[in-house]
C-alpha cells in the first residue's frame, strides 16, 4: 500500500483552484457585474422616478436595506437570531436627536454629519448588551434580546428629562427643497448600505467569518477547534449594531421625531428577520433581495391598511406562503434549482466537470465512485449563493 | 515521558459515576490506546481532558501544566485536538470550509481578518483531502456526505490543525477496511513526525496493531496499562470485558427463567 508523503511537493495554485472549484458557482465576473448592475440601478432610481411619494418609499427601503444587511451580518452568519436590534436602532435615533438638541446643530447637512456618532453609540451599547445576552444559547437568546429591547423602551419612557418621555424628541427637518428633499437621505443610506455589504462580504471570506459560520453549525465543536466563540459573536454584534445605529440616526432626521415606542419597537426586528429569512439567511445576496422586494411591499401595506393592524396580518400570511413554497429563502432555493437544472443538462449533453474534479495528484486510497450525496432529512442551505 | 497526566478524576451524572477516581498517563510521542467496555468512561475522560466537561474532582495536566477546567478553545490552544464518537462536522459549510475552521488560528485577531482560503492553506487542505479521498467533494456541503465520509472529514479537520496531541474517539467506526489500513498508516506517519495520539477504539485488531501502549478502563477507572501483549494477557482485562457483563447477563437470564 502506498504510503502517503507527509510533506507533499507544493502544489500550484491553479491545480488547487481546479480541484476545489464549485462547478455550479457563477463566475466571480458574473457575480461582480450583477452587483455593480444592481447598485447602478439603485443609484439611478430616484433620478428616474422623481415623485416624492415614490422616493419617500425608496428612502425607507434603503434604510431597511442597510439594517437588513447589518442584521444578517450578525444573526445570519452566527445563527443567533436577534429580535433586539431595535436597541441599536433606537440608540442611533436618540443619539442624533440629543446631539442635535444639545449641540444646537443647525437643521440640514450637519444632522447627517453626526450619523457616525449614532453608529458608534449603538456599537458601544452593543458591548454590555452583548455580554449579557450572549451568555445564553440560541432559543433563550431570542427571548432575552426581546426582553432587553423592552427594557430600553421603558428607560426611554421613564427618563423624560433626557429622552422627553412619551412626548419624544424633535429633530428639526432640513430646509431643503421638497423636490430633492429625499435625495440626500436616499444616497447616504445607499452608500452606507454598500459599506455594510462590503463589510459583510469581507467577513464572509475571512477566518473570522468562517468561525461565525462554524458557531452557527456547531458551537461546541467550534470551541474545540480553538475559536473564541464569545469574542467572535460579540465582535459581529458590535459591527452589526454600528450600521443599525446609523440606520436609526437616518430615520430620526428623516422623520423628524423620536418616540420610545417607535425607536425601541419589536416590529423592527421582525421586519429585518423576515427580509433576511425570505431572501436567504446567512447569504450575501439574500438580505439585499429581501429588503428590496419586501421593504416596499411592507410600506404599501402599511399605507393601504395602516389605520388597522390588518397589514400585519396580510404580511404574516405572505411570509408563511413564501416559507411554504421556498422554505429556505428565495436565493438558496433558486440557487439549488439552478444547480440541479445545470446538473441535468450536463448529464444529457455528457459534458460537465464531474469527471475532472478527481485528484490526479492523489496517491490516496481508491474510495470508489463517491456516492451521490444523500438528501439530508433537514434541508440544508447553501451559503454564498 | 508522560504528556497527559490524569490524576484521580471523578465525574458523576446523577447516580452514574462515569469516572470514579481515574488516574492514568498518556505518553509523549506514542500512539496511546484507550480501551474498555461500553460505558466504562472513555468518552467522558476525553470530555474532561479537552474541557467539555468539568470534573467533580481531580487534575489534568499537559506537559506538567495543569489544564483542569480550562475551556475547550484554551485546551486546543495547549495543543490538544480531538474528534468525537458521534461525528461532528459543520453540515452547512462546504468540505473545504470545514477543513479551514481549524487551520492555523494561532495568530491573534489580525490573522482572523485574513482570507481563510489563502493559497498556502489551500495547498495544505488539498493534500489532506487527497489523502481521505474527498477532493472531488471539496465544494459539496459537508452535511451531504455519507457517514463514513463525515468521519474522515472530521479526522482531516483535526489533522490539518497539527496539534501536539490528537485524541480520536472511535475513528474506525463505519470506515471501510481499505481506508482503515490507510488511516492507520497516516496515524503512524504523523506519529513519526512527533504527534502524540490517544485512540479510543473497540476494534481490537486495529488497536493492538497500531498502539505502542494500551490503557484499559473499567467502570470509570484505569485497571491496567502496558504494551499490547501484556494488556491482552492480563486477566483483569478479560474479566472487565467478559466477566462482569457475562455474569450480569447470566443473572438476568436466571431471573427470567
Ligand atoms: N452527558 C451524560 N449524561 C448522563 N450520563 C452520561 C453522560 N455522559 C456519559 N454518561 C454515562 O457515563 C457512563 C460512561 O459513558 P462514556 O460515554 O464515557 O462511556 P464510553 O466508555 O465512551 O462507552 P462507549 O464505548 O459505549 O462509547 C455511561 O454509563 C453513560 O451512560
Ligand atoms: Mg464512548
Amino acid at each position: 500500500m502506498a504510503v502517503i508523503q507527509a510533506t507533499p511537493e507544493l502544489l500550484r495554485p491553479s491545480d488547487i483552484d481546479h480541484a476545489f472549484r464549485d462547478p455550479y458557482a457563477l463566475s466571480s465576473r458574473t457575480r461582480g457585474i450583477s452587483w455593480v448592475g444592481l447598485f447602478a440601478i439603485l443609484a439611478a432610481f430616484p433620478l428616474v422616478f422623481t415623485n416624492p411619494a415614490v422616493t419617500s418609499v425608496a428612502v425607507f427601503t434603503m434604510f431597511f436595506l442597510l439594517a437588513t444587511v447589518a442584521w444578517n451580518l450578525f444573526s445570519g452568519y452566527s445563527g443567533y437570531i436577534s429580535i433586539g436590534h431595535a436597541v441599536y436602532y433606537g440608540l442611533g435615533q436618540y443619539t442624533v436627536a440629543l446631539l442635535v438638541l444639545h449641540l444646537h446643530i443647525a437643521a440640514g447637512a450637519g444632522e447627517l454629519g453626526v450619523l457616525p456618532l449614532a453608529g458608534l453609540v449603538a456599537a458601544a451599547g452593543a458591548v454590555p448588551v452583548g455580554l449579557l445576552v450572549l451568555r445564553v444559547r440560541r432559543h433563550t437568546f431570542i427571548v432575552l434580546t426581546i426582553a432587553v429591547m423592552f427594557i430600553f423602551q421603558l428607560l426611554a419612557f421613564n427618563f423624560p428629562s433626557i429622552t422627553g418621555g412619551s412626548t419624544g424628541l424633535n429633530v428639526p427637518p432640513p430646509a431643503w427643497s421638497p423636490y430633492s428633499y429625499n435625495l440626500p437621505f436616499y444616497y447616504v443610506a445607499l452608500g452606507t448600505a454598500i459599506l455594510a455589504l462590503l463589510t459583510s462580504w469581507g467577513i464572509r471570506r475571512s477566518k473570522f467569518g468562517l468561525g461565525l459560520l462554524a458557531i452557527r453549525d456547531d458551537e461546541d465543536r467550534a470551541k474545540g477547534l480553538g475559536i473564541k466563540v464569545t469574542r467572535a459573536k460579540l465582535i459581529a454584534l458590535v459591527i452589526s449594531a454600528f450600521y443599525v445605529g446609523i440606520a436609526g440616526g437616518l430615520y430620526a432626521v428623516f422623520v423628524g421625531q423620536v418616540f420610545p415606542q417607535f425607536a425601541f419597537t419589536p416590529f423592527y426586528d421582525l421586519y429585518l428577520a423576515v427580509f433576511s429569512f425570505v431572501g436567504g439567511l446567512g447569504t450575501l445576496a439574500g438580505p439585499v433581495l429581501g429588503a428590496l422586494v419586501l421593504g416596499p411591499l411592507q410600506q404599501y401595506f402599511e399605507i393601504q391598511f395602516g389605520a388597522t393592524t390588518l397589514y400585519l396580518i396580510i404580511y404574516g400570511v405572505l411570509f408563511i406562503l413564501i416559507l411554504l413554497l421556498l422554505p429556505r429563502g428565495v436565493v438558496p432555493s433558486i440557487s439549488d434549482r439552478y444547480r440541479s437544472m445545470l446538473a441535468a443538462h450536463w448529464r444529457k449533453t455528457g459534458r460537465g466537470p464531474a469527471t475532472q474534479g478527481g485528484s490526479s495528484l492523489s496517491q490516496g486510497p481508491a474510495t470508489g465512485p463517491a456516492p451521490a450525496p444523500a438528501m439530508p432529512a433537514e434541508p440544508i442551505v447553501r451559503e454564498g449563493a | 515521558m508522560s504528556l497527559i497526566e490524569v490524576q484521580d478524576i471523578a465525574k458523576a451524572y446523577g447516580g452514574i459515576r462515569a469516572l470514579d477516581g481515574c488516574t492514568m498517563t498518556f505518553e509523549s510521542g506514542k500512539i496511546n490506546g484507550l480501551i474498555g467496555p461500553n460505558g466504562s468512561g472513555k468518552t467522558t475522560l476525553f470530555n474532561v481532558v479537552t474541557g467539555y466537561e468539568r470534573p467533580d474532582r481531580g487534575q489534568v495536566a499537559v506537559n506538567g501544566e495543569g489544564i483542569t477546567g480550562l475551556s475547550p478553545d484554551k485546551v486546543f490552544g495547549r495543543g490538544l485536538g480531538r474528534t468525537f464518537q458521534l461525528t461532528r462536522i459543520f453540515p452547512r459549510m462546504t468540505v473545504v470550509e470545514n477543513l479551514h475552521v481549524a487551520a492555523q488560528r494561532a495568530g491573534g485577531f489580525r490573522s482572523e481578518l485574513s482570507r481563510w482560503s489563502s493559497t498556502e492553506e489551500r495547498s495544505k487542505s488539498k493534500e489532506v483531502l487527497d489523502f481521505v479521498g474527498l477532493t472531488r467533494l471539496a465544494a459539496e456541503l459537508a452535511g451531504n456526505l455519507s457517514y463514513g465520509q463525515q468521519k474522515l472529514l472530521e479526522f482531516a479537520g483535526i489533522m490539518i490543525a497539527e496539534p501536539q496531541v490528537i485524541l480520536l474517539d472511535e475513528p474506525a467506526g463505519g470506515v471501510n477496511p481499505t481506508l482503515l489500513t490507510h488511516l492507520a498508516t497516516r496515524i503512524q506517519a504523523l506519529n513519526g513526525q512527533g504527534t502524540t495520539f490517544v485512540v479510543v477504539e473497540h476494534d481490537m485488531e486495529f488497536v493492538m496493531g497500531l498502539c505502542h501502549r494500551v490503557c484499559v478502563m473499567h467502570q470509570g477507572r484505569a485497571i491496567c496499562a502496558g504494551d499490547p501483549e501484556t494488556v491482552r494477557a492480563d486477566p483483569m482485562v478479560l474479566e472487565a470485558y467478559l466477566g462482569t457483563d457475562m455474569r450480569e447477563i447470566d443473572d438476568a437470564e436466571a431471573e427470567v427463567v
